[in-house]
């Protein structure tokens, strides 16, 4: 099967630099499936579980916001931050999702919306690609 | 006499004991400096990556025009500056602080502000009445990427809310481990020069969702996120490497005190001999 070469970098490490058959990430825009011979794209990310296939079997990342950049041979996601699911901390997530629900429940004023949104959707990230779909 | 040999080698104890200290310090800055240049050598494909992004995505932007880089008459000018949390580096945070100060007396007549990163610059800013716009403190001996974003995040607030109209990043560049230069270098606005390069012109039509210009305007707070967090990375890698050379200066030293101690307590223990010696000899013979 013919693949593409998927880099996944945050700006302190390079956590992907390989050949996958499939990525799936959710842009601003939808969720989209990107496969080798792409046209090329350029979309801002959604905090999501960044799903790619190799050798025929499936991993799961959990990713922050960013961008995603599918050129003709290439396909780069760029993102604050990017974790396997061994190094994800669950109680940590779990917490962080309280908390970010509990904010978007308020209602006040002096909440910020946007940042709660998506501290809720990287933590929901972090919990799905850690396996807890719950 | 024998109350002199005593205090010659509790001296030459100390100074062995602070030897000890001093080359530990010294190793441990190694080992951290080691440390702090794998990770900026880990960190250097995002900043690559993202700059060229940004360079084809402004290609496909006629106008780009976006809050961080409205060019503003200057009234405000805000100097973000990058120090350590602790001493015993040598001249490291002096040097930095001195470079602040310079950058600050050009300002002439307009009003300035300073966001303080580290604890020995926020100290010293505090301690001289100049107006905080920001603190962060500790910053811990690691280059971390939230720190840094927290810090353009606030610089970036600072600048959009048009409370300044202009940031100045100044830290210590990082040339080897004997080497580091305390530079001041513009972050905001955002330089038009910047997003120009030729080499990454592309050839192609790509599909931008949403449009390309915001695309740009999400990558942008992204840049200086990164060009701040390179300069961490740059300050942290220079903080370790005059905390090494300031330990080995001070090892050093060390060593070289011990031998002059160790000298006059020989001497000493002669004197001591000698006059034994000569008190013997005149007992013998009076008797």
């Amino acid at each position: 099967m013919s693949t593409t070469h998927l880099r996944v970098i945050t700006p302190e490490r390079q956590v992907v630099d390989e050949d996958v058959e499939m990525v799936i990430l959710r842009g601003t825009e939808g969720e989209l499936g990107v496969l080798p011979q792409h046209a090329p794209l350029m979309t801002a990310l959604d905090p999501a579980p960044l799903r790619l296939k190799r050798d025929g079997t499936w991993g799961v990342l959990a990713a922050s916001a960013g961008f995603l950049e599918v050129g003709p041979r290439h396909v780069t996601v760029l993102v604050d931050s990017c974790e396997r699911p061994e190094e994800i901390d669950v109680q940590r997530a779990r917490a962080a999702r309280k908390r970010a629900e509990e904010r978007l429940k308020a209602k006040r004023e002096d909440v910020d919306y946007a940042r709660a949104k998506a501290a809720l959707l990287r933590a929901v990230a972090r919990l799905k690609a850690a396996g807890y779909d719950e | 006499m024998a109350e002199n040999l005593k205090d010659i080698r509790r001296r030459i104890k100390s100074v062995k004991n602070t030897q000890q200290i001093t080359k530990a310090m010294k190793m441990v800055a190694a080992s951290k400096l080691r440390r702090a240049q794998s990770r900026a050598e880990a960190a250097r494909p995002y900043a690559e990556n993202l700059r060229e992004v940004l360079q084809r995505v402004a290609a496909r932007t006629s106008v780009v025009s976006h809050p961080l880089m409205a060019v503003r008459t200057v009234r405000k000018v805000a100097f973000l500056v990058l120090t350590s949390d602790r001493g015993l580096c040598g001249a490291y945070n002096a040097n930095v602080l001195r470079q602040a100060t310079q950058a600050v007396a050009t300002v002439g007549e307009r009003r300035y502000g300073i966001i303080a990163m580290g604890r020995k610059g926020r100290d010293f800013f505090r301690r001289r009445g100049y107006e905080l716009l920001g603190e962060f403190a500790p910053v811990g001996d690691e280059a971390r990427f939230e720190q840094a974003k927290a810090a353009a995040e606030r610089a970036m607030a600072l600048y959009t809310a048009e409370a300044v109209d202009e940031v100045v990043l100044v830290y210590t560049r990082f040339v080897s481990a004997m080497q580091q230069h305390a530079v001041a270098i513009p972050l905001l606005p955002i330089s038009g020069e910047a997003l120009r390069g030729e080499q990454h012109a592309v050839t192609g039509g790509y599909i931008f969702e949403p449009g390309a210009r915001e695309i740009l305007a999400a990558m942008l707070p992204k840049y200086v996120e990164s060009q701040v967090f390179e300069a961490l990375q740059e300050a942290k890698a220079s903080e370790h490497g005059a905390r090494m050379r300031a330990m080995d200066a001070a090892t050093r030293n060390c060593a070289d005190l011990i031998d002059r101690l160790t000298l006059r307590h020989n001497r000493a223990r002669q004197a001591a001999i000698t006059k034994e010696i000569i008190e013997i000899v005149t007992a013998v013979e009076a008797m």
